[in-house]
């Protein structure tokens, strides 16, 4: 589906980093001493079994949780303690597992409202939509029909999310963090739920968005097929543990990783 | 005839005289970025004359077959007038045409190049193109996904452009030559070669001349007074002839608008907005309105599903009468404009159809509570028969004389005629060609004095002097007992249940009737929520008993119809089952006009049909699906078969078949 990754890409610019974080809930260890890092304009997986830790990892990433032990460095810039709000105003966007969607609000005000961090003029302006707030809104708008065309949900733009299906009401979330213009791209499970059709279009548009716009993915997947043939490099978690970071071949083979997924032979 | 002024015998003179007289006129619209571009006929010259020119400089040229690929968008109509500019042959595939299909045109009608939408048909056509040889280079019009392709054979078309305004730029006697190529086109010309999706072996490719086609669209426009004031939305494929006339050739010759959607599932809301005053569409899309209409009435509050019923019935009642300008009482007059107000307005604007002036269906007999339906709420919706092989053109209803069970009368220039054998004959300067590259095929259908034969059965109504057609020649059978048996007579009575997606009868050579139905999904889905009944899948709701019981109710209703008419009353159901999946293109059981290909589904159904004449209750089936993105699986299914008691003969009929 996918051309290996370029040598540029292998050897690119670390946009993210992780070292050897730590995290735990009480007496949960989530996370024990995890490194990897995500690369500008690749698409990384991070995979596991359930309970691996691997949303723990995204929420750390996106400034949700505090590691209590470890740094994330973000573009060069070691991460203090931040807020998730902090994380998107510094290029971060992301979708949830389970949909974190205005239900009652059209998809096109959904993905507006993606819009909200780039929008420079007052609360006063936009109420009087006149002069710069109108051309304002004009200009993102334009921005968010670009989106629209993009996913081709053109055809539910008026229609409020909640009466969508599902693999529509996560091409709006997906269309939402775009709306962001983000750097760091975070997709949780974008493919849980989905039949096959819905996951081939949903693989296709992660591709084109890597292409199209050169967002740097990192993409949280259960379904190891789809990982493989879409990501440029895996990062495998279990048990909160790194076992594996290497391009999706070589993860296939890896001995741990099959033990990992499949369990112990004979056992 | 009249003949054609040969200063405006092609398309591309058309296009450059109406950019003349007419040039500030809207051309053509498309919904871009969720608002209305609109190109006036002067600006649309301009596109496609680059565009012309671009193509000319990567090789195309005089007698060339090229192929046009994807939805209906501006740019791809423009390549077609800017191939027919050069002299070249425009060949529209359908797009949703499976890789099988389309190597086989692409190869057939020997194209060297071809105009394309998107990255899917382009992957299409690499990945048949060692199948076709002389194919040379693919423009594409949406640059998406595409960035990382190899660009030796592929172009953008903008790049096209690009590349023609250079070429006009610099070369002074560009302009000169290209307008050169224009004048040496003659009426006589082949314009376009249309594909025709036959439902039995693989689909020819019927010849056009310019002549045909604009003759036709002339003749079309000054049927229905169409002139430059209309505005129609082109959403059917572009390789059908009813959309080549309609949203191309008529709007050239009358000079009228064009509108493109935003996307294909975005077509009820962008006729809308545009507010179309002249439409073409098969049964289905009445058909679907309706099925949708029904199913929100069903779950909307009491309140206005009683005033719905009142006014619908109302209307069913006085609205044809009213529409036809026949006299009815004042008190009717009132009531019917306060059910306007209420009701019908509404329920045509919801569809986008509040302006139409004149409505067409054709393609396919309609159901006629479903022609009614939309007549009695003031839609001029009128009847048509054509073929690909007439330039659409064969009978149309005049104005005023509209009956749901006939395709009107002969269209100007046009001449019918029944054969012995009951099928019907026509000549008009319309009629094709040839079939390309098919002299035998095209020797069996087109006599040497022009007449073509149809391959429908149909008769001249006695009291109206219409046109009515009854089937298919060839489907046309008789039951052991000499009942005449009429497939598609029986399948569209049960097709007008918004239940039933499609069914398909048996029964030539046998004893009796039996019919295989397929549920719309729709339709039952929602009754299904109403009633409690669960499911999981198309197969489940298909088998589920109750669902059964909701379908034998309405085929019982068809035989007592067919009960009615003298000469259908033998050719009652005696035995039906539901199938577990639904018929598709996809499959092969339908053509892509969505008609039945009996003679696969007898293949394939096999099985079901012995189980049915056996006398079994039950079946077992297991067939092939293919899904949409292209790969196959198979589907097994127990189905269930449910008899039922046939309505008594009328006494005349009984002592017919006696005799």
């Amino acid at each position: 589906m996918r051309a290996p990754s370029s040598p540029e890409v292998r050897a690119g610019e670390v946009l993210l980093a992780v070292d050897d974080v730590s995290l735990s809930f009480g007496g949960v260890r989530a996370l024990t001493g995890v490194s990897f890092d995500i690369r500008k304009g690749e698409i990384r997986a991070i995979i596991g079994p359930n309970g691996a830790g691997k949303t723990s990892m995204l929420n750390v990433i996106n400034g949700f949780y505090q590691p209590q032990a470890g740094r994330i460095t973000f573009k060069g810039e070691v991460r203090k303690a931040m807020r998730p709000s902090a994380a998107a105003e510094g290029g971060i966007a992301r979708t949830f597992q389970n949909l974190a969607l205005f239900r009652g609000m059209t998809t096109l005000d959904n993905i507006m409202a993606g819009r909200t961090l780039k929008m420079r003029r007052g609360f006063f302006w936009q109420l009087l939509r006149y002069g710069p707030a109108l051309n304002e809104e004009v200009e993102h708008r334009h921005r968010v029909e670009e989106i629209i065309d993009f996913l081709e949900i053109a055809a539910i733009r008026k229609i409020q999310v909640g009466r969508l299906p599902y693999g529509l009401q996560k091409r709006v979330e997906l269309g939402r963090a775009l709306a962001m213009e983000p750097e760091l791209l975070l997709l949780d499970e974008p493919m849980a739920g989905m039949n096959l059709e819905e996951k081939e279009d949903m693989s296709r548009f992660i591709i084109d968005v890597n292409q199209q716009y050169g967002t740097t993915i990192a993409l949280i997947e259960h379904d190891m097929g789809v990982v493989m043939d879409l990501s440029d490099r895996v990062v495998v978690l279990d048990y909160g543990r790194k076992i594996a970071d290497a391009t999706p071949d070589e993860v296939k083979r890896d001995p741990e990783v099959i033990r990992a997924y499949l369990g112990e032979p004979g056992a | 005839m009249q003949p054609l002024d040969p200063a405006l015998d092609t398309l591309a003179k058309l296009l450059i005289h109406n950019a003349r007289v007419m040039g500030e006129r809207p051309a053509i619209r498309h919904k871009n970025l969720g608002i209305w571009q609109t190109w006036t006929w002067s600006e649309m010259l301009e596109e496609i004359r680059a565009f012309s020119v671009g193509v000319a400089e990567l090789g195309l040229k005089r007698g060339d077959k090229f192929a046009i690929i994807g939805s209906n968008r501006p740019r791809l109509y423009w390549a077609i007038c800017a191939g027919q500019a050069l002299g070249a042959v425009p060949v529209p595939i359908y797009s949703d045409a499976v890789a099988d299909e389309m190597a086989y045109v692409l190869a057939h009608a020997e194209v060297t190049l071809a105009v394309v939408e998107d990255q899917e048909q382009v992957d299409k056509v690499i990945a048949i193109s060692d199948r076709i040889p002389m194919l040379g280079r693919v423009v594409y019009d949406e640059p998406r996904g595409l960035k990382d392709y190899d660009h030796n054979r592929l172009i953008a078309f903008e790049d096209v452009q690009r590349l023609g305004r250079k070429k006009l730029a610099e070369d002074p006697d560009c302009l000169r030559r290209w307008e050169a190529a224009v004048a040496e086109g003659k009426g006589k010309d082949l314009a376009i070669i249309l594909y025709t999706s036959g439902t039995t072996g693989r689909s020819k490719g019927v010849m056009l001349t310019y002549e045909n086609v604009i003759v036709s669209s002339r003749n079309g426009n000054a049927f229905d007074h169409l002139g430059p004031e209309e505005d129609v939305i082109a959403y059917l494929p572009m390789a059908w002839v009813g959309d080549h006339v309609l949203s191309y050739v008529q709007s050239y010759v009358g000079g009228f608008c064009v509108n493109c959607p935003e996307t294909p599932d975005t077509v009820v809301d962008d006729r809308r907005e545009i507010g179309t005053t002249y439409a073409f569409a098969p049964p289905r899309v009445y058909e679907n309105s309706l099925t949708l209409t029904m199913v929100r009435m069903a779950d909307a509050g009491p309140f206005k599903r009683k005033m719905f019923d009142f006014f619908i019935a109302f209307a069913r009642r006085w609205g044809e009468q009213i529409l036809d300008g026949k006299k009815v009482p004042l008190g009717v007059r009132i009531l019917y404009a306060i059910g306007d107000f209420l009701v019908y307005a509404p329920l045509k604007n919801r569809f986008g159809l509040s302006r139409i002036r004149v409505a067409y269906t054709a393609g396919e007999a309609i159901g006629p509570e479903i022609f009614r339906f939309w007549r009695a709420v003031g839609l001029n919706l009128k009847q048509l028969y054509g073929q690909t092989e007439a330039s659409v053109y064969v009978t149309a209803q005049p104005d005023g004389e509209i009956y749901a069970d006939t395709v009107g009368t002969a269209s100007p220039d046009v001449e019918i005629k029944i054969s012995d054998g009951g099928e019907v004959l026509y000549r008009s300067p319309g009629v094709f060609a040839g079939y390309y590259k098919d002299p035998e095929k095209t020797a069996e259908v087109l006599t040497p004095d022009g007449w073509v034969h149809t391959g429908d059965a149909g008769f001249i109504d006695h009291k109206t002097g219409h046109l009515k057609i009854i089937d298919r020649a060839k489907d046309v059978g008789r039951l052991n007992d000499g009942t005449l048996f009429a497939p598609k007579y029986i399948e569209n009575k049960l097709k007008f249940y918004p239940n039933i997606r499609e069914a398909v009868a048996v029964g030539a050579g046998r004893d009796f009737v039996c019919a295989m139905i397929n549920i719309d999904l729709t339709a039952v889905g929602s009754w299904a929520e109403r009633n409690n009944v669960v499911y999981a899948s198309y197969q489940e709701l298909a088998g589920h008993p109750l669902v059964y019981g909701m379908i034998a109710q309405h085929v019982d209703e068809v035989n007592r119809s067919l009960a009615e008419e003298e000469v259908m009353a033998g050719a009652q159901i005696h035995r039906f089952l539901i199938l577990p999946k639904e018929l598709d293109a996809d499959d092969g059981e339908l053509t892509r006009t969505q008609k039945l290909r009996r003679g696969l589904i007898s293949e394939r159904y096999a099985p079901l049909v012995e189980a049915l004449y056996a006398g079994a209750t039950t079946a077992e089936i297991s067939t092939q699906i293919t899904f949409d993105d292209g790969h196959q699986g198979v589907i097994a299914a127990r189905v269930a078969i449910r008899d039922l008691k046939p309505y008594p003969l009328p006494a005349a009929a009984k002592m017919e078949r006696a005799a």
